[in-house]
């Protein structure tokens, strides 16, 4: 996924990929089916696949934490998966994934529309019918017009640079927009049209099957043309959920209260039982773990578990250990081989990669089986529908590699006695250096050498191993990396990763490695397949195809160890998001 | 004021403006020059602020509006008249202000760098004013102790205590003081609490009593030590046994001649490590989750925000110059002998 992770210096989990259970799929989905069965007896998981403490009492102030801070509060302009889901609490977008946990959470329902979109002239047209009476915080009615603004607005890059792209990807767009503040006045009815105020009819380019999961990104959320105030609405987002906006201070912390304008009455899928919520930006990991354990915080906004400190503590206190969740995610940890660089242009070389990777180093490097994850043999996690587990280079009884199968690829790829290589990391991930020592080790076994190369985070794939004229001239084979699916969905999760033709010279790619043009076309056909099971069956062959190519060499599956805060109530992983879903919480009132 | 005074107060001012300006040279070349020879392109630079997903023309455009395509001295002369006059960057949406002082203006948050600063420069004065009084006052009333009881139990304690108090690092002591005195006793505030000063006195004071101590524990062991050193010279002088013979009280003595003459040293330090601290504790703020200029500077830093990383070099940068002027013109006050 190209959402961007907040990664802290020590947990090795990054979760803001929306965890779907595989659809007829293999059984091994990671978490549990959830029915939506609650429990009120803390225990290790109880969050997993069941709602915790169920309760609709209404009241408190949950209060939230953030290591880092958000991209943006702008719809427009955010990429962190944890923004998708507290968004929703300020912000309604045309669909949204159902909040529950386990498999329930895979199904889209209505949110904004009516229902899911209807599809036409093969999938290249899809309408939208907008509820009526639905207000704005202002008590304006939202309109089929502010649903078109606001997804038009995120076509300008140079204003909101952080959100996805698939809206400009896919939608017939006139030639050369760049978005209503750039091209003014210019006719965008070719890709979208609001034929009057409660209907949204979108035009695509090509057919895509999965446009709903379009329609429920936070991009789609209504925004009054006439209250856009540009790169500056982040600081005050007109809300059209249960709660709007009180303090905004930009880098330091912003609180929600109730948006009395919200009507209930339009609205099944929100109970809004908190009276708001505090989050505050900025706070080290350490003093986040501190203050969820000592009850001060409920939650840890991004996500991303608690940090290693903590997690040795609460692993081996059973009563800290009650109140931890440790859900299996939609998100990869892997390596890219990457083919611009010899002797990786022969396939032969990459698979000696693959035969020669100790898979339990790896694994304890990523950081073990419960903060790291489950050991990984194919590209597809076991939450996306499709996913069908196989092993193409299987690595021995023990998982620690076969040395001599490994050794044939190397004969067959000219290079017997092995050869020397770089591998990228990012400095900032303590594991993604791990992971590189490890691979260092496994694969000095067959007489491959590797060199340590670490770059900032922050420029990782726009100045360096995203960047193909870098990447080849440095050397740079081997690239340590992650994906997380946008949504649960083969597309969602697979089409930044494989498709050859996200690779740019300009840079900024997290696809480094995947070139066969015979992967794009399956992508292109997947896309267009409007029948389920065919397009799943589609997602499973393109990871086949990728990890015959071996231009991947999968990690582990990531899980992460979530914190739940004392007094929260209605506590559950939302399989989508692979973390708790905030538009459920609420606190137990005394 | 003698006019040799004036003229020294005087010339020390200039050499402090030319010093800020040199600074900001050299800072500005490291980020804007450096990466040029380097082999960097305007495109390069510009693609940092772009966004990961920006299309080859968005970069361009990026690029020219921030100025990446002038060659650097007229960057830098854009960024010296905004220092004075303010200027405005045209984000295609809109037209963001940066007024004077304009240290700079971050394309990733959309802020001036200098409204940052001026939110967070009371947050590290804060902790840096309040542990530099508690440090000076026990360092040098234990430095001055040790030294009139050398080799007492109370001098080879105290000392002992002072080297702990210089090895253990500040991330270390914040931490565990936190675990301990916070979530275990609940005796002082959280991590990350911070209450302005002219809100409610009490409570900032609450806030911020943990992170002093904290880090005066650090630098009170070197004053300690320094001040003892000192007084165990001065105290062997002449003109002090000649005081005693003249029958002043000791405390008169021991304060007023003895200290005096060891406070020159104590002094400078005093000033370089103040102005240091006024630029941004950065290790205590970050074990204490403070958001003060420190903070900002690394965030700046590990967020490739180039514009924030220089506007807090050369805010801090005018601290240390500021704290070395003041510290320069006490010592006319302090050492008589300057004034001649």
């Amino acid at each position: 996924m190209k959402r961007k992770r907040l990664i802290p210096a020590i947990a090795a989990g990054a979760a803001f990929v929306m965890v779907l259970s595989a659809c007829g799929g293999s059984s091994d989905d990671g978490n549990s089916d959830g029915n939506g069965g609650d429990n009120t007896t803390p225990a290790f998981n109880a969050g997993v696949g069941k709602v915790f403490n169920k309760s609709d009492a209404k009241g408190g102030i949950i209060k939230m934490a953030d290591n880092g801070e958000p991209d943006s509060l702008d719809p427009a302009d955010t990429y962190y998966g944890y923004m998708w889901d507290f968004a929703r609490l300020y912000g309604r977008s045309l669909v949204m994934f159902k909040p529950a946990p386990g498999k329930a959470s895979e199904e889209l329902v209505p949110d904004l529309a009516e229902d899911l979109g209807e599809a036409s002239d093969e999938g290249k047209t899809w309408t939208y019918k907008i509820r009526k009476g639905i207000k704005y915080e202002d008590g304006t009615e939202v309109k089929a017009a502010d649903v078109k603004y606001g997804v038009l607005r995120t076509l300008d890059r140079e204003a909101f640079p952080n959100g996805p792209e698939y809206f400009k990807q896919f939608l017939n767009l006139p030639e050369g927009y760049l978005g209503p503040y750039k091209s003014k006045g210019v006719d965008t009815s070719s890709a979208i049209e609001t034929p009057d105020d409660y209907t949204v009819v979108f035009h695509l380019k090509t057919a895509f099957a999965g446009f709903n999961y379009l329609a429920m990104l936070p991009q789609t959320f209504p925004v009054p043309e006439a209250k856009d105030t540009g790169v500056n609405y982040r600081d005050h987002v007109i809300s059209s959920g249960p709660y709007k906006f009180d303090k905004v201070e930009q880098g330091k912390q912003f609180t929600l209260v109730r948006n009395d304008q919200w009507d209930p009455k339009t609205d099944k899928n929100r109970p809004a039982l908190p009276d708001g919520f505090e989050v505050t930006l900025n706070l080290a990991q350490t003093e986040i773990d501190n203050q969820l354990m000592s009850g001060d915080l409920q939650v840890h906004i991004t996500g991303t578990g608690i940090g290693s400190a903590a997690q040795s503590q609460v692993l081996a206190d059973e009563t800290s250990k009650e109140s931890a969740d440790n859900p299996s995610i939609a998100r990869l940890w892997y390596t890219s081989i990457n083919s611009n660089v010899a002797p990786f242009d022969n396939k032969d070389c990459r698979i000696a990669i693959e035969y020669a990777t100790d898979r339990t180093s790896y694994q304890r490097a990523m950081g073990g089986e419960i903060a790291g994850g489950d050991i990984a043999t194919n590209l597809l996690p076991p939450a996306i529908p499709g996913y069908k587990k196989f092993d193409l280079y299987p690595a021995g009884p023990d998982n620690k590699g076969d040395i001599e199968k490994a050794k044939d690829h190397l004969k067959k790829c000219g290079k017997p006695d092995g050869f020397e290589m770089n591998i990228a990391y990012r400095n900032e991930r303590d594991a993604e250096k791990a992971v590189a020592e490890s691979l260092q080790q496994s694969l000095e076994r067959v007489g491959i050498k590797l060199t340590l190369k670490g770059y900032a985070q922050g420029d990782y794939f726009s100045q360096f191993v995203g960047l193909p004229s870098f990447a080849k001239s440095n050397g740079l084979g081997l690239v340590v990396n992650g994906w997380g699916a946008d949504w649960n969905d083969g597309f969602g999760y697979l089409s930044q990763i494989v498709d050859s033709r996200v690779i740019r010279e300009t840079g900024g790619s997290s696809n480094v490695s995947v070139r066969d043009p015979k992967v794009d076309q399956m992508l292109d056909d997947a896309i267009a397949e409007l029948d389920n099971g065919k397009r799943e069956k589609l997602w499973s062959d393109i990871d086949r195809q990728v990890m015959d190519d071996a231009f991947i060499l999968p990690g582990v599956v990531a899980k992460v160890l979530l914190y739940r805060g004392q007094g929260l109530t209605n506590v559950y992983v939302n399989d989508q998001f692979g973390y708790y879903d905030y538009v459920s919480l609420g606190l137990e009132q005394k | 004021m003698p006019p040799t005074v004036i003229t020294y107060i005087v010339r020390r001012l200039f050499a402090a403006v030319v010093l800020l300006f040199v600074v900001s040279a050299i800072t500005f070349s490291i980020f804007f020059l450096v990466p040029k020879i380097a082999g960097g392109t305007p495109e390069s630079m510009a693609s940092r602020y772009a966004g990961r997903a920006a299309t080859e023309e968005t970069v361009k455009l990026v690029a020219d509006r921030l100025g990446f395509y002038d060659p650097v001295v007229v960057q830098y002369g854009n960024w010296v008249k905004g220092v004075f006059v303010g200027t405005q960057y045209d984000l295609g949406s809109t037209v963001a202000d940066c007024p004077a002082p304009c240290l700079g203006y971050s394309f990733i948050t959309r802020q001036p760098v200098w409204e940052d600063l001026l939110d967070r420069a009371p947050v590290t004065m804060s902790l840096a004013i309040g542990a530099a009084i508690l440090w000076l006052i026990a360092g040098v009333s234990i430095g001055v102790l040790s030294a009139l009881r050398r080799g007492s139990f109370f001098d080879r304690a105290t000392m002992g205590v002072a080297l702990a108090g210089v090895s253990l690092p500040i991330f270390f002591t914040g931490l565990i003081s936190l675990a301990f005195f916070t979530y275990t006793l609940g005796w002082t505030a959280r991590g990350g609490q911070f209450t302005p000063f002219s809100e409610n006195p009490g409570e900032w004071a609450y806030d911020l009593i943990l992170p002093w101590i904290t880090l005066a524990f650090l630098f009170s062991a070197q004053y300690a030590r320094l001040t003892r050193a000192g007084m165990l010279e001065t105290m062997n002088e002449d003109y002090i046994r000649t005081a005693r013979a003249k029958g002043l009280r000791e405390h008169r003595v021991v304060i007023k001649h003895g200290l005096r003459g060891a406070l020159t040293p104590i002094l400078t330090i005093f000033g370089l490590d103040v102005g240091l601290l006024l630029g941004g504790a950065i290790l205590t703020e970050t074990a204490f989750s403070l958001k003060g200029l420190g903070d900002y500077a690394v965030r700046a830093i590990t967020g490739n925000d180039l514009p924030k990383v220089m506007g807090v070099v050369l805010f801090a940068a005018f601290f240390v110059v500021i704290a070395n002027l003041v510290v320069d013109l006490l010592y006319a006050v302090v050492d008589p002998r300057v004034r001649k």
